[in-house]
């Protein structure tokens, strides 16, 4: 299956629209607010009591267990936060305006700068210090894997064919009913895919949440991160080596119980049912189906939530409006002042902000830390592009190999390639090499593999027919690369570039500085600046720093990824 | 008080243009549906026919006039009216079962009762040993009869069909008019009316009482015709035959001001039928050559062509609009210009086809005279798309620029670049 766009690419409009504007704005205030707020709070959490954490290969299952509950907490609030904002966003035209360029921006924010802000305004909200520290935590990754899982929502919100929502009213289906009987349904393949895509993300912020310090206060949860934290600091190799090992089981043992049934349930949810295709198979899922014992467990529970989503069904069908016009004034004049009034204050709150105690030198250090950490991840994408496009196609076009490696890139995408940094850094500093070039390819380990197996997607859906004109008039060479290979799977790359782009400008904040033990290695870059202004404590360059970035993110979407996703779905798009 | 099932007076719809203005779909439409009639909507693609069946069913609320269902006007989908879809509108992540179920779940009947229900409504319509089947385990036929189980388990007093049968194929089609008609003149199905939603005229005449002929752009009841055959209506049958002349006759008359020759229209919001000129040309060499020689009953020919009436009109009206076919009284005829086109060869017929082109098709002819004014003589398509805006709906100017570039093409009157969406004079050379 193809992902689907990780930004938004609604039309060939503006780049920016007034709502744009409003969303950028209320975020920056969000960050200002946060900031300011966690400035005043950071103190009296000064002595907070470090958890013992031991570097005991034993205490990795129970460490490993405690990351993934985390994961799994996020991912429950996840999926609240996308039925209900996705929903509204989806089906108020009103909320709509705003909720989408919302989540938009919302996606660009790197996340990794955002923890240091949220860890200590969580921790000041929470009454006991390690459960205000694992709402942070868990907020973090919940920020990781939220965002586009709305975004696919929203998306699929919008194309439930008309048929089937004007079946669902001729039966008059309730609102709570047509929701999950066709709205959530209809999303379910992509939604899962999203999850899966959140899930692979948001290990990489697991690890980078659990220990975290801000300023003098040094938070370290019980879990892989902090364990591998711990290794680094002690310069134990061996431990990182167990605590990948680790990782690596976990993801296997989620793929296999959780994502792969989820994947193979979600497939009788298809809409169109490609030819040729197989469905995916889950052991897990077909024991289940098959074993009357779990048939007898789960048919009390199947019972119940079938009359709960009947539950509130409404006596009579409501009317159906026309589009209103102008008939609304009053609510259209109350929406306008509630955007208006929001608006305002949050003009003032930034306005405030970069007032008091940002010099203009400050915003011209961040800009051009921003273009050095640009230039690496358009440099690194590159090399990326030369080398994962023709392995991919090479891939992609023998079905028998493909089978076998698409698991693996897949794999590879989820795996947090921040558990390699230790080892990459001894490597640094026991060869006394440039860290301004050798810690920039950290940034594209682990998103590089969506461009990947977005490649070998695409040159596995080339249609048979196609490749055979092409052995027919012996096109081969470059001009079968030029004409045939590259074209086909254009579309499929943008989409994995996109993806990786974005992740790079997330890594950067921990992949541009890297420690081991007490060596410390930086390179010149706006990741490393938020790394260190995160240690030093300073909320204002934090959100200096986080707004230039997410600033460079919208604006290389808005500019250069959208419109050449845009010209590479009509001009390439097959069938 | 009438006893009718569904009573609609001087019904309107209107959609909003992108402009602000409104697009008239429907205008003046007076229907009255009794108990024991099947009704057929017969029209053409933009006669509005499948927009009054959903404000029938309340899904579209009309502009003006009033819909009354048994007493009450219809405001909201009104229980007992269902709907059977053109392309089956089944969940696809629900079995058989489960599809038929859903209208009963919905009524918030107990359990029991439902499961009851759903399985005689699949005993009825045939379906049997299917129960646990997704519909992409179907045919297009078994689907559609899920459709009309799932439609029929309600007990419906009306039941709406748009366009039910022409998603198949020509004989699963006829198998399941069949079906439908036996059930119903069994009485054995919960109904008391149908309302369907058709533009096939063979169709119509087989399966209604009465039919009201629709015309397009905006959708007008033009006609409306009784019929009296008796049931099971044979399709050779010599009065059946007249019907359908009949009902030919009466659409081709309103189609398209009939053409006088020397009168040139001068507007360019005709929407443009979406034909191909590969399809104007092998329909003119059909016409001209035995046994024809030139002039044909139009039921005659859709019929050996293979084409339904709503194939056919596109091609008839493009070809009269060029002037290279008169149609008149149901019988479809070669112009002058039509046998000199036929009797040129390949750099001829363009010639001829892009002279007639550029007089009869005012679109056409704006677009080259746009094209000639301009200094670069290129124009964005976006500067046409605007203009068409304002006669038609955005869908329509889509098709309407798409079908002249398509004939312009075939004329090289005027060439169109995709990627950078312009109109220009140059052909590659």
């Amino acid at each position: 299956m193809r992902l689907n766009v990780p930004i938004s690419v609604g039309g060939w409009g503006r780049f920016f629209t007034r709502w744009d504007v409003l969303a950028v704005l209320l975020i920056l205030a969000l960050l200002v607010f946060l900031a300011e707020a966690s400035r005043h709070l950071l103190q009296p959490l000064a002595e907070l009591q470090r958890q013992p954490v031991s570097l005991d290969p034993a205490n990795l299952p129970d460490y490993a267990a405690r990351t993934t509950l985390r994961m799994l907490i996020a991912m429950a609030l996840s999926l609240l936060f996308t039925f209900t904002y996705a929903t509204l966003a989806a089906k108020n035209k009103r909320a709509e305006r705003l909720l989408v360029p919302l989540l938009d921006i919302l996606q660009s924010v790197p996340i990794l700068g955002f923890i240091s802000i949220t860890v200590v305004f969580f921790m000041a909200l929470a009454p006991g210090r390690v459960l205000g520290a694992e709402f942070a935590a868990i907020f973090a990754i919940f920020t990781s894997q939220a965002w586009n899982m709305a975004f696919s929502f929203y998306q699929s919100l919008r194309t439930v064919p008309t048929e089937l929502v004007e079946v669902s009213r001729n039966f008059r289906l309730s609102p709570w009913m047509s929701f999950w009987r066709v709205d959530v349904p209809f999303a379910m393949p992509q939604l899962i895919w999203n999850m899966m895509m959140s899930m692979s993300g948001s290990w990489f912020f697991v690890v980078a949440s659990e220990a975290i310090s801000v300023g003098n206060t040094t938070i370290t949860l019980p879990g892989v991160g902090s364990y591998i934290a711990l290794a680094i600091e002690h310069r134990n190799l061996a431990a990182v080596g167990y605590a990948i090992v680790t990782m690596l089981i976990v993801i296997l043992i989620y793929d296999q119980l959780l994502f792969r049934p989820l994947v193979a349930w979600a497939d009788r949810f298809r809409f169109e049912q490609e030819s040729g295709v197989l469905a995916p198979h889950s052991w897990v899922l077909d024991v289940m189906r098959r074993s009357r014992l779990v048939d007898r467990l789960t048919r009390p529970f199947a019972s119940l939530l079938r009359r709960l989503l009947l539950a509130r069904r409404s006596k009579s069908a409501a009317p159906v409006k026309r589009e209103p016009r102008n008939q609304h004034g009053w609510i259209t004049f109350q929406w306008a002042a509630i955007v208006t009034a929001l608006a305002a204050v949050a003009l003032w709150q930034v306005a405030r902000f970069v007032t008091q105690d940002i010099a203009v030198s400050d915003v011209t250090t961040a800009l051009l830390l921003g273009l050095a950490t640009l230039s690496r991840i358009v440099v690194l994408i590159a090399l990326a592009t030369v080398i994962w496009v023709p392995i991919g196609v090479w891939v992609g076009t023998r079905p028998h190999v493909a089978e076998r490696v698409q698991p693996v890139a897949q794999f590879l995408a989820a795996f947090p390639a921040n558990l390699l940094f230790p080892i990459a850094v001894s490597a640094i500093v026991a060869y006394k090499l440039n860290p301004n070039i050798w810690l920039s390819p950290l940034m594209i380990l682990g998103t590089q593999w969506y461009i990947l197996f977005n490649v070998v997607a695409g040159a596995a859906a080339i249609p048979a027919e196609l490749r055979a004109v092409g052995a027919n008039l012996r096109v081969r060479g470059w001009l079968w690369w030029r004409r045939i290979a590259l074209p086909a799977v254009f579309p499929y790359y943008v989409t994995g570039a996109i993806t990786a782009s974005g992740g790079s400008w997330n890594a950067s904040i921990v992949a541009e500085v890297a420690s081991w033990g007490n060596e410390h290695l930086e390179a010149y870059g706006l990741g490393a600046y938020i790394a260190k202004q995160t240690e030093a404590g300073d909320f204002h360059r934090i959100v200096l720093g986080i707004a230039v970035m997410s600033l460079f993110v919208v604006l290389i979407n808005r500019t250069f990824w959208r419109p050449l996703y845009l010209y590479a779905e009509r001009k390439f798009r097959l069938g | 008080m009438s006893t009718a099932l569904l009573d609609i007076r001087a019904l309107r719809q209107t959609f909003p243009k992108a402009d602000g203005g409104e697009l008239l779909v429907l205008d003046g439409v007076e229907l009255e549906l009794n108990p024991g009639q099947i009704v057929g909507l017969l029209g053409r693609t933009g006669s509005g026919k499948s927009t009054l069946l959903r404000a029938i069913a309340g899904l579209a609320p009309p502009s003006a006039g009033s819909i009354t269902y048994m007493g009450q006007p219809v405001v909201a989908p009104p229980p007992g009216i269902a709907m059977v879809f053109q392309g089956f509108a089944l969940f696809p992540w629900l079995t058989v079962l489960e599809n038929v179920q859903l209208g009963l779940e919905a009524l918030g009947l107990p359990e029991t009762e439902i499961r009851k229900r759903a399985l005689a409504a699949i005993d009825l319509i045939g379906l049997d040993g299917y129960e646990s089947a997704y519909p992409r385990e179907l045919s297009g036929g078994m689907r559609q009869r899920v459709g009309f189980a799932r439609a029929l388990v309600v007990h419906p007093n009306i039941l709406l069909m748009d366009e039910p049968f022409s998603a198949l194929d020509v004989l699963t089609a006829e198998t399941l008019r069949t079906d439908f008609l036996e059930l119903w003149g069994d009485g054995k199905l919960p109904i008391k009316g149908v309302v369907l939603v058709t533009h096939n005229i063979e169709e119509a005449v087989l399966m209604c009482d009465r039919i009201l002929l629709f015309s397009s752009n905006p959708g007008r009841i033009i006609r409306e015709i009784a019929v009296d055959l008796r049931q099971p209506r044979n399709r050779l049958d010599p009065q059946f035959r007249d019907l359908v002349e009949k009902i030919y006759v009466a659409m081709t008359a309103r189609t398209a001001a009939p053409p006088r020759v020397g009168t040139v229209a001068t507007s360019i919001d005709t929407i443009l039928p979406r034909v191909s000129a590969n399809l104007l040309s092998g329909f003119i060499e059909t016409l001209a050559a035995e046994p024809y020689s030139g002039k044909a009953d139009l039921p005659v020919i859709a019929e050996l062509l293979h084409m339904e009436a709503d194939d056919l009109f596109p091609v008839s009206d493009a070809l009269q609009m060029l002037r290279l076919v008169e149609v008149e009284g149901g019988d479809i005829k070669l112009t002058e210009t039509g046998k000199q086109f036929v009797e040129a060869g390949t750099d001829d017929r363009k010639k001829i086809f892009q002279r007639q082109l550029l007089t009869y098709v005012p679109l056409a002819a704006h677009i080259r005279r746009v094209l000639q004014e301009r200094a670069n003589h290129v124009a964005p398509k976006s500067r046409f798309f605007d203009e068409l805006e304002d006669h038609m709906s955005a869908n329509d100017a889509e098709e309407t620029l798409r079908s002249v570039t398509a004939w312009a093409r075939y004329a090289e009157a005027f060439a169109y670049d995709d990627d950078s969406q312009t109109f220009s004079l140059e052909n590659p050379t």
